[in-house]
């Protein structure tokens, strides 16, 4: 108790240390973000609750780790995670996901735990328990005497973040494919009328979601840290931000996964490192209890 | 008699389409209250606020002298206020007793009473229910396998086997063969004539709500358009419009 | 037709007392029959136990709790903490871990045990009071998800918690006596607590409360809509499963002796996967499919798991997947399937 009111009066007295948590959130948010945006993806299109997500997200960090060990240039190891996981998730649609679709939804929910478990047993068969990342030789940036260190390396990071959102929207927006997700993810029985072929789509849909958080996992993986067991974490993440922001709805999965890197960064910092699991999930109580009364208030459930 | 349900400048509107708009009405206790009005004009959005499945914009909505428009579903129906679904809701995987012996009135019901099996006085009723709205052939049969028509009257047995002090029904007749249309009348004014239950009914079907109804409301796209007693509503030139699209 | 249905009715009945008899027998006999197994043995109860308390929500009510194992491992520290503060200061003991020498006498020991697994099912019955008011409020998916993040986030929490001892986790004293003795006394423990929620169960699926739990799952709107008291039974139907999850917890924390919360207690993705997995091979919603889907699970598990090499998880979350993808009804809902006159259901004509 002593401890977090100590650390909570560090806060007030200097007022940077804020920024440089707020800086920090942001930058492990985007990520987050990303992460969301591809399950609010499969979610809409497709009606999947993927728990395996975060273990997407992982398995794409080690693709990247593996292959820098090998001396690949770990900014082509996001490109080459992306790839990778793309197949992965398209063995996965095939073998798993597509005799769940139709299915109620603790199906899909149970199959991908299932997933989950089977995903990081095998990364820790694979690469050990350890925590893993790539050094990346890039110099840091300071602000404010020094108070606020920003590494090269995590704007970089950012700054992949954001054109790989960039390129998913476009690709969304524009695209033949990209309309016929949106065009199914509206009503999947007119799309099929229409002469969409759903199940492509669905195919397409989850892959790109795997490829998504595989990115996403090599950029952690030079700014962060990862090991096998990370990924319910990441899962839990993306549930916070999707259920906080309701599907289709970009900015908010933006600005949910900011907020949420934010405010587990305060969390850390004002109860000690050991909680930063627990704050994450406490977040998702927490906006599952504020949806349950907005919901309340309209005389409905959350479902 | 007494109103047992009171309306008072309801308005819904759903994004920017009104569905409901500053609509008044008076339920009497014991009688028979009609709801008609063209596709569209706000009847199942009224009766989904009665019994609470969505919040109302503004207005009052009494049952028994009591407000519920802010009331959940649940509260509402243990008040004694059910209500029937267009699209019938059973429960598909249970035979009919069993749909019946569900549709006990909980209300009255403590916890530690239900924990005890139904006793023999209670599948007496529900038998005694099938056999009013002549499903008691079929009674142990999986209630999703029943017709549509079939299902319609099971909801109708259910929703008496719960006792309600006031049930609203939406399209009763819709579905059913028209040659069971008579005695699905007949069995509705008993239900209102021997176990005293008020009815509201939204039909589609003229000849049979004049045939039941003591009052008539009329809607068209949201307001009141007309109300009074059968033969007034009947004979209301706008209504007449308001069927044949002259509006 | 009827005198031929009565006739096919006898030995029916006749075979199914013949069976719980056996089933009986082989129960009581079992751990002098196979005393290399004891422990094994007593493992397959707390299975039975757990799978049966989660059908409870997730067959029987539609509500699939995927942080059940909050229960068990509240049950754990509940029963720890109620042992050790019978005869020591709680917070000095834990902070001692293991280096102090804490004696307990044999009365101070059984009453541990005796409080401490009565005491862990109540606590846990109103934890899901208290918990189920909020997340009973979710539905499908959420109430999934809600309850896991219960269940981490309790892991979490304790495993910082100095005061019971943290990440380090807790130990509570050995069975006084013969270690055999112990083995075969936390058997008959599991056993009394699977064979009680059992008969228990089979009671309450006859009453008004268990066709209420049915319709929740049927069709929860239409529930409301004739106004069941619906949440009333959900949260009565957790807290029993939790009291029963509890005591069974309970039961663990004396067997183990030393646990710790995130392998042990709050082990979210080993037993609190377990149970959901166990009642899908069974059978979901059926009395006895939790029972043969533990039995089967846990003879799968302890036969093939040494022969795995490191892959046994991995072979855990596939038989998972297989199982929801391919075999959802289970060992019982194929069979109802096949042969529904074994249940005394009728189908079609033959019901007129």
């Amino acid at each position: 108790m002593e401890q977090i009111l100590g650390n909570l009066s560090l806060l007030a007295e200097f007022p940077v240390i804020n920024l440089k948590i707020i800086v920090d959130g942001l930058m492990i948010g985007s990520l987050f973000a990303l992460a969301a945006y591809g399950l609010a993806l499969v979610w809409g299109v497709m009606n999947v609750k993927n728990l395996a997500q975060g273990d997407f997200v992982i398995a794409g960090g080690y693709v990247s780790w593996w292959l820098a060990g090998l001396g690949l240039p770990p900014l082509l190891g996001v490109a080459a995670a992306f790839a990778v996981m793309w197949a992965v998730g398209w063995v996965v649609y095939k073998l798993v996901i597509t005799r769940v679709i139709e299915r109620d939804m603790f199906t899909s929910l149970l199959a991908t735990f299932g997933l989950a478990i089977m995903m990081a047993q095998i990364l820790n068969l694979l690469f050990g328990s350890d925590t893993q990342s790539i050094q990346l030789q890039y110099d840091t940036l300071y602000f404010f005497d020094g108070f606020i260190d920003v590494p090269i390396a995590k704007l970089l990071g950012v700054l992949l973040a954001a054109l790989l959102a960039a390129g998913v929207i476009l690709f969304m927006k524009a695209s033949r494919m990209g309309q016929a997700i949106r065009a199914t993810a509206q009503d999947a029985r007119a799309a099929r009328v229409l002469g969409i072929d759903t199940e492509k789509v669905y195919a397409f849909t989850f892959s790109l979601n795997a490829a998504i958080c595989g990115a996403a996992g090599a950029i952690i993986v030079m700014v962060w840290v990862i090991q096998p067991f990370y990924g319910i974490s990441y899962s839990i993440r993306s549930f916070v931000i999707v259920t906080a922001a309701g599907l289709g709805n970009l900015p908010g999965v933006i600005a949910a996964g900011l907020g949420i890197g934010a405010l587990e960064q305060y969390g850390a910092h004002i109860f000690g490192i050991g909680y930063q699991q627990a704050v994450a999930v406490l977040l998702l109580l927490l906006v599952l209890v504020v949806r349950l009364v907005q919901q309340r208030r309209m005389r409905r459930s959350l479902q | 008699m007494s109103a047992i349900i009171e309306i008072r400048g309801v308005t819904k509107s759903f994004g920017g389409v009104v569905a409901n708009k500053n609509l008044s009405m008076t339920v009497e206790a014991g009688g028979i209250t009609g709801l008609i009005g063209p596709n569209g004009s706000g009847k199942t959005t009224l009766f989904n606020s009665i019994v609470g499945y969505h919040p109302i914009d503004a207005g009052s909505i009494k049952f028994e002298g009591r407000e519920i428009s802010k009331l959940p579903v649940q509260k509402i129906a243990r008040l004694g206020l059910l209500r029937t679904f267009q699209q019938t809701r059973i429960y598909g995987a249970m035979n009919c007793v069993e749909n019946m012996l569900i549709s006990l009135p909980h209300r009255k019901m403590r916890l530690a009473q239900s924990f005890a099996r139904n006793s023999a006085a209670e599948r007496k009723r529900a038998a005694g229910l099938l056999e009013f709205v002549g499903l008691y052939e079929k009674r142990l049969l999986r209630a999703g396998s029943l017709s549509f028509g079939q299902q319609k009257l099971l909801e109708f047995a259910m929703a008496l086997m719960n006792e309600p002090t006031g049930l609203l029904l939406d399209e009763p007749t819709a579905g059913i063969n028209p040659t069971l249309i008579n005695g699905l009348v007949d069995r509705l004014k008993r239900a209102n004539r021997e176990f005293g239950i008020t009815l509201f009914i939204i039909e589609h079907n003229m000849r049979v709500i004049m045939d039941m109804a003591d009052t008539i409301y009329c809607l068209a796209h949201g307001e009141m358009l007309a109300h009074g007693a059968p033969r007034e509503v009947q004979n209301d030139r706008r209504v007449i419009d308001a069927y044949l699209g002259a509006h | 037709m009827s005198g031929a249905r009565k006739s096919a009715g006898m030995p029916i009945e006749a075979r199914r007392i013949a069976l719980y008899l056996v089933l009986i027998a082989l129960m009581l006999a079992a751990p002098f029959l196979f005393p290399g197994f004891r422990t094994q043995l007593a493992a397959l109860w707390l299975m039975i136990v757990v799978a049966l308390a989660w059908d409870m929500t997730g067959g029987q009510m539609g509500y699939n709790s995927l942080g059940n194992v909050f229960f068990y491992g509240t049950g754990m520290y509940v029963a720890a903490v109620i042992t050790i503060a019978l005869a020591y200061d709680v917070g000095e003991y834990t902070s001692a871990a293991g280096g102090g020498i804490h004696a307990f006498t044999d009365a101070q020991y059984f009453a541990g045990m005796a409080l401490g697994i009565i005491g862990a099912g109540v606590f846990c019955a109103v934890c899901a009071l208290l918990i189920g008011y909020i997340t009973f409020g979710l539905r499908g998916p959420y109430f999934a998800i809600g309850t896991l993040g219960v269940a981490i986030a309790a892991g979490e929490l304790v495993s910082n918690w100095e005061w019971v001892g943290g990440g380090q986790g807790i130990s509570l004293p050995v069975y006084p006596g013969d270690l055999e003795t112990g083995k075969v006394v936390f058997y008959f423990l599991f056993a009394a607590a699977g064979i009680a929620l059992f008969v228990l169960l089979r009671w309450l699926y006859t009453t008004r409360f268990g066709a209420a739990m049915n319709a929740v799952r049927d069709d929860e709107e239409k529930a409301e809509a004739m106004g069941l008291h619906t949440l009333r039974y959900k949260l009565a139907a957790w807290s029993i499963a939790a009291f029963f999850v509890g005591a069974a917890g309970a039961i663990s924390a004396f067997q183990l002796i030393h646990f710790e919360p995130l392998e042990t207690a709050y082990q979210t993705i080993n037993l609190g996967i377990f149970m959901v997995v166990c009642v899908l091979l069974g059978g979901k919603g059926t009395l006895w499919g939790p029972v043969v889907g533990a039995v089967l699970f846990h003879v799968f598990k302890e036969v093939t798991w040494n022969y795995l090499l490191g892959w046994q998880w991995v072979a855990l979350g596939a038989l998972i997947v297989v199982t929801v993808v391919y075999f959802q009804e289970g060992v019982m809902g194929y069979l109802m399937r096949r042969k529904p006159e074994w249940f005394g259901i009728r189908v079609g004509r033959e019901a007129e």
